[in-house]
């Protein structure tokens, strides 16, 4: 039975975790079946994923024909290697976080909720695991939209009531941006007469001189950029990361970011291809320069944030500004740079946030006034968010330091040193707000919250640690990382230059 | 003439610039909610006019005719409006869950209250 | 509600033929415009009309909220229960060619059963959206 299904990999990495979005719900009486089966879920879409990978890393690029209806008019998913990291990076989180739910979730929300909380929370990973692996432009906006309806569910279920205005506002914003998304593919499509992404590649070149191609293109990165969270169109991200339960933050921080990243790749090397965004238009100066206010800005605002959550979710602002210069740079060193940060800062962020939680699960609070102290007395929980947040600086040994590095090099390998200086600066910067946390919540004197503390679970201990570990040793072992990277990095470079 | 030629796209922006703008300036959550709901709208109408084929009917099977409008945007549009009609319903959902934990659906009396705390 | 006689003996009316309408598009989907979607939309309003003139709590007893939560489940389970099916038959994902012994008749089941799916999804979550936001004021 099971070799039936061996050729149908790329359909099954969509459709296990929205088949089990719906059993959630029918098995809500069993909260415990429930989680198990969200596990089962998001470990089988890991090991599709690794498999996917070894088969494009050996073969070459699948491509799935859903329905049986051949690829420019039917549906068609199309793994190569770009976005097979990309879901080996998803589905690996998802693999991570989701053993970390069961505790996290039973404390965070309220009973009733928790089957819904696993349903909305499969339904994002389909959302995001679809964005990636289909080859069709419009699908790509429906999938967008299965992960954003969904993600303002899990927003809103925080305990706060700011986490219902936060999740408010980041539907007013998502929508916009899904709807620029929408009439960006509806431009490529009146020009060309077709949606699948390949197919779209071969026709464009045709009509690059068009002005609806342009304006096509403006709206799809105004759109997807609004969901990957670049500099001026962030305001989302740091309520919608700060008030969400812990689980639903340490996932979507780790993952929805770099889907939108990966959806903007796509959009800018396959299918408008880099010579009409870097050469006819200025995509290449317009990332740039929004990279590094963002990588600025992110850096600073962080600093003077008093809720740890927060602060981290700024800094995430910034890491975007990393990642986006890469792209902004338009070579294969620039864009290994960046598909390895999507790599690592899913390492990081998750491994922050995770600590986070189990902070939270101890002290109800993230406050950096109730933090106070609590590293001697959850050693475990923070000796984490120390060692996430020295990768999150980019110290040598660290998985941070490495994308760094690679960044660094890119910036100056096109002659362009006060790049690299920014991106050194970027990391003073996060030594300062880290180091913050770290005065405080270890050589302060415990607050009363503090004080009554004991050590997260187990439960809660093992993936975060896991993730931990994972930075330590993907900043020493950076073979799979950097090959595929660079790999990537050169299947979306193709039509460069 | 042309102007008035290309009027369902006319529309399409217009209804487009207003419902944006009701977005920004509204402070009360639920006009905001009616603005997203005509910009999505409005790339409805966007995507029809897209289709449309000159001289062409209904993309229905009807024997006799030779010429049909692209029924490709249609079905995509049939998508959005899904998306649309979950969208704001989530929306609305969100705002009755704001009104009773604040009390309030306008946007400054609700950050007043965030302030205050 | 007892006085808005004319309002309830137009809905008894009414509503019998809007679910019949309902199941028209659904199941005559395949053959004329039509299909889960509209049919779903279709039979919700049948029965929200049903609860604006016979009341919320009438109706809730007619078709309760629980059963909605599952129907609504296993809609998407039935859509993506055929995408299995087709898989294990040997064909691609949703490939309904291989549902049946003849390639033509595989596709009218197929579409059949995924249309049912859409259309029961549909119409139960209708409904419960306006459950949820009916039922507000009188729960709380």
């Amino acid at each position: 039975m099971l070799s039936v299904l061996a050729n149908d990999l790329p359909a099954l990495q969509v459709v296990v975790p929205l088949v089990s979005a719906p059993l959630c719900l029918i098995l809500a009486r069993w909260p415990r079946i429930v989680w198990l089966l969200c596990l089962a879920a998001s470990w089988t879409s890991l090991a599709i994923a690794i498999e996917l990978l070894d088969q494009v890393l050996s073969g070459g690029t699948i491509s799935y024909a859903m329905g049986g209806w051949a690829a420019p008019w039917g549906i068609e998913y199309r793994i190569d290697a770009v976005n097979a990291y990309v879901i080996l990076i998803v589905t690996g989180i998802a693999s991570v976080v989701m053993p970390y739910a069961n505790q996290s979730v039973a404390k965070e929300i309220p009973a009733d909720r928790v089957p819904l909380f696993y349903a909305l929370l499969m339904l994002c990973l389909t959302g995001l695991l679809g964005m990636t692996i289909t080859g069709d432009a419009f699908n790509v906006f429906v999938f967008l939209e299965i992960s954003s309806l969904s993600m303002y569910g899990l927003i809103s279920m925080g305990r706060d009531r700011r986490a219902l205005t936060s999740a408010f506002q980041y539907l007013v914003m998502g929508t916009i941006g899904g709807t620029f998304i929408l009439v960006g593919i509806g431009f490529l499509y009146v020009v060309t007469g077709t949606l699948n992404m390949a197919d779209l590649a071969m026709r464009l070149p045709e009509v690059t001189q068009l002005r609806t191609l342009h304006t096509g293109f403006a709206f799809l990165v105004v759109g997807i950029g609004l969901k990957l969270a670049m500099f001026p169109l962030h305001l989302w991200l740091p309520n919608a990361y700060a008030y969400a339960p812990s689980t639903a933050t340490a996932f979507i921080a780790a993952t929805a970011t770099k889907v939108a990243v990966y959806a903007l790749l796509r959009f800018v090397f396959t299918v408008i291809g880099p010579v009409i965004a870097y050469q006819d238009l200025p995509f290449g100066e317009i990332a740039k320069v929004l990279a590094v206010l963002g990588l600025v800005t992110g850096s600073f605002v962080a600093i003077f944030q008093e809720n740890v959550k927060r602060m981290l979710a700024y800094s995430s602002v910034a890491q975007i500004g990393y990642i986006l210069l890469g792209i902004g740079l338009a070579t294969v060193m620039g864009l290994t740079a960046s598909m390895l940060h999507l790599f690592n800062h899913a390492l990081i962020k998750g491994a922050l946030f995770m600590a986070v939680g189990c902070l939270f699960y101890r002290t109800r609070s993230v406050r950096l006034d109730d933090l106070r102290g609590i590293g001697r007395k959850m050693p475990w929980s923070f000796g984490a968010f120390v060692i996430a947040g020295l990768s999150l600086i980019g110290v040598p040994l660290t998985a941070g330091f490495v994308s760094k590095w690679y960044l660094v090099q890119a910036s100056l390998e096109v002659g362009q040193w006060p790049l690299a200086v920014l991106v050194l600066g970027g990391s003073l910067l996060a030594i300062i707000y880290i180091w913050r946390v770290v005065e405080i919540a270890w050589f302060g004197s415990p607050s009363t919250r503090a004080a009554e503390a004991t050590e997260a679970p187990l439960g809660l201990l093992i993936p975060t640690w896991i993730l931990v570990l994972a930075n330590l040793y993907f900043g020493t072992h950076t073979g799979l990382t950097v090959g595929v990277a660079n790999l990537a990095a050169r299947t979306l470079a193709e039509g460069l230059r | 003439m042309r102007f008035l030629q290309l009027y369902n796209y006319e529309i399409a922006i217009f209804l487009a610039m207003v419902g944006l703008y009701i977005v920004v300036s509204s402070g009360n959550l639920v006009k905001k909610i009616a603005g997203l709901s005509m910009f999505q709208i409005s790339v409805f109408i966007l995507y029809i006019s897209m289709g449309v084929v000159e001289g062409g009917t209904v993309p229905i099977l009807i024997e006799g005719v030779q010429r049909y409008s692209n029924p490709l945007p249609h079905v995509l549009i049939l998508t959005a409006i899904v998306v649309g009609v979950a969208t704001t319903a989530v929306a609305l959902s969100l705002v009755i869950r704001i009104n009773e934990a604040y009390g309030t659906a306008e946007e400054d009396e609700i950050h007043e209250q965030d302030e205050s705390f | 509600m007892l006085h808005h006689t004319v309002l309830r003996v137009v809905a008894k009316l009414l509503v019998p033929v809007i679910l019949l309408f309902a199941f028209y598009v659904q199941f005559h989907g395949d053959y004329s415009p039509g299909g889960g979607f509209q049919a779903g939309v279709i039979f919700a309003a049948g029965i929200i009309l049903y609860a604006l003139i016979f009341g919320l709590d009438d109706t809730m007893q007619a078709v309760p909220p629980g059963v909605l939560k599952i129907l609504s489940a296993s809609g998407v389970l039935l859509y993506a229960g055929v995408g299995i099916e087709t898989l294990l038959l040997g064909g691609n994902y949703l490939d309904y060619d291989f549902l049946a012994h003849e390639p033509t008749h595989g596709q009218h089941l197929g579409i059949f059963l995924v249309e049912l799916g859409v259309g029961v999804t549909v119409a139960s979550t209708m409904l419960l959206l306006y459950y949820a936001f009916a039922g507000r004021e009188q729960g709380q």
